[in-house]
């Protein structure tokens, strides 16, 4: 896929063109989208060629109702220019699973137990892939909209 | 017994305690739970380290005890309510949380905050950070067994609360930053307030140093204690002090500055021994900086309104609202159904006093946020605790973890 309009003389994001599913900058903040398969070589890429390699965090975001349901949202940035990238995946609404970014970051490890806990967006080969807020019975997933606020009846 | 992966529960470590003290020679290895209730893990931290003798061979942190919703909760807050969450976060710098916040939703807006509100941000903001290491400093020293410190610093630190009493009429939570500006105008004679504190604050730097700097008990604590490498601590998502002891200038004051940083004169103190004494005295350097800020911002105060000329979504002035029909309707509306933010995200950060704040704030067009995710800087630090102390001494644990300088609230959230 082509990248967008806006995007075409940004050499973060032509760097990636090949992967990229959607982009856009806005505020002054490069967002680039890629598919769930491509994440691994999209991270890798962003860290050993772009120089982005500081994760700064992985978070996720619920679009319930709409499909695809889950994002993962990883923030990346460079040590020697400062500047960031933010990555998209989106994830359907049933069994969302992607690949964990743990071989590239370490620091992913514990971003993507939250994720887990509050999204219950599984991570492929993660070495501990387990709650990290929440006791280990606790039932459904909090962040996820369909969870109410108040009340104890999930 | 040995620690599998992850977190083992207490009955289980209990359980090995007891075999281990039945048979000290079968049982080569011993798993003790510290926390989360040791007075030296600040709050809530449960650590389970498994022990040969006094050598610890893994470390895992237990973390969330402290867990209070407050992400989710953002999302059924209007965006203004939002704003006191922020304050119980990161409980010892509420002003920093409310200023990467507010920062955040005004990026949203596409606010212009008058000079005079940007310049109040950043000496309350120096102040927190003040505020901030005055307590790590304390209870690091209390921690190594230096007790006298302690209550030097909290003598200092009373006085800093006492200011932003005076601005906010709140100790600790004090939501004072707010979209748009700040909460109140100026109380009357902070300048003299402000003014006496920096002015005796060098002179108490001073007085910890001699405490504590030469202190051989001290020295034979902190030097050469707590070493991991920066290509560790990038890896493993450290930001703030830790790093810049080793060596590594990532300050986002500098990097990307807000709130007229720009217009600051101030270094950032680096250092590249990277052990516990190393981080104490960059912390130390950090202050006095800190206070080279608040006097610019005294000093170069400039005149002008404490909030942004935007009438939907600042509240209008006491006195407009009772003559005025249309700033009454203004003050029924925002403060009944709150103001709409345009649709979009933005991922803003800021220099904590513990490292680099991020606020991932997405807006769908309504009065709340969609979602509000908190980078704290307490959590990605915590990750590197493994690394920092696997290999050491069980006595050096503490040193190393009240060098990390963490804050539970800002861990669990």
């Amino acid at each position: 896929m082509p990248l967008p309009e806006s995007l075409r003389d940004n050499s973060t994001a032509a760097a990636l063109a090949d992967l990229v599913t959607a982009g856009k900058l806005e505020f002054g903040e490069l967002t680039v989208e890629v598919a769930p398969g491509n994440i691994l070589a999209a991270l890798g890429r962003a860290k050993t060629s772009l120089g982005l390699n500081r994760l700064s965090t992985i978070t996720g975001v619920d679009r319930y109702p709409a499909e695809p349901r889950y994002e993962v949202v990883y923030h990346l940035q460079s040590m020697t220019t400062k500047e960031r990238l933010r990555l998209k995946a989106r994830l359907p609404g049933d069994h969302p699973e992607i690949e964990s970014a743990c071989p590239v970051f370490r620091a992913a490890n514990w971003y993507e137990r939250e994720v887990f806990d509050f999204f219950g967006v599984r991570f492929l080969n993660h070495p501990d892939m387990k709650r990290i807020m929440l006791p280990e019975d606790f039932e459904g997933h909090p962040l996820r909209k369909d969870f109410p606020v108040t009340g104890t009846r999930y | 017994m040995a620690i599998e992966s992850g977190v083992t529960s207490a009955l289980e470590v209990e359980q090995d305690y007891e075999k281990h003290i039945k048979d000290p020679q079968a049982h080569r290895t011993m798993v003790l739970n510290m926390g989360p209730q040791h007075p030296s893990t600040h709050g809530v931290l449960r650590l389970l380290l498994e022990l040969d003798g006094e050598t610890i061979l893994k470390a895992a942190p237990d973390i969330g005890f402290l867990h209070t919703g407050i992400e989710k909760e953002f999302e059924v807050k209007t965006y203004q309510q939002g704003v006191t969450l922020t304050d119980r976060i990161d409980y010892l710098a509420p002003l920093s949380n409310n200023l990467v916040y507010c920062l955040a939703a005004e990026k949203l807006l596409g606010l212009e905050i008058p000079p005079l509100a940007q310049y109040t941000r950043v000496m309350l903001a120096e102040l927190t950070r003040l505020n901030s290491h005055l307590v790590w400093l304390g209870t690091h020293a209390i921690d190594i067994g230096a007790m006298s410190v302690f209550l030097y610093c909290f003598r200092e630190r009373e006085e800093i609360l006492r200011i932003f009493e005076m601005f906010s009429g709140q100790r600790m939570m004090t939501s004072y930053f707010r979209i748009g500006g700040l909460a109140l105008p100026h109380p009357r004679g902070w300048q003299k307030r402000v003014k006496d504190f920096i002015d005796i604050f060098p002179s108490r730097i001073d007085e910890y140093e001699e405490l504590l700097t030469g202190n051989s008990i001290w020295m034979g604590r902190t030097k050469g204690v707590g070493y991991i490498s920066l290509e560790d601590m990038l890896d493993l998502g450290v930001t703030g002090p830790m790093l810049r002891a080793a060596g590594l200038a990532l300050d986002v004051r500098k990097d990307a500055p807000y709130s007229s940083y720009e217009k600051f004169d101030f270094k950032v103190p680096t250092s590249t021994v990277n052990d516990v004494f190393a981080r104490y005295q960059l912390r130390l350097e950090e202050m006095r900086e800190s206070t080279k800020i608040i006097r610019q911002a005294l000093e170069g105060m400039p005149s002008g309104s404490h909030q942004a000329d935007a009438p939907g979504i600042v509240l209008p002035e006491r006195e407009k609202m009772k003559t005025q029909m249309e700033a009454l309707i203004y003050h029924f509306k925002i403060v009944t159904e709150g103001f709409r933010v345009p649709a979009g995200e933005v991922y803003q950060t800021i220099e904590s006093p513990r490292g680099e704040v991020g606020c991932y704030m997405i807006s769908d067009g309504t009065q709340k946020p969609y979602r509000v995710h908190w980078r704290g800087p307490s959590f990605g630090n915590l990750q590197a605790i493994p690394r920092l102390i696997e290999g050491t001494l069980i006595a050096d644990v503490i040193a190393a973890l009240g060098s990390m300088d963490f804050v539970l609230g800002d861990t669990d959230r």
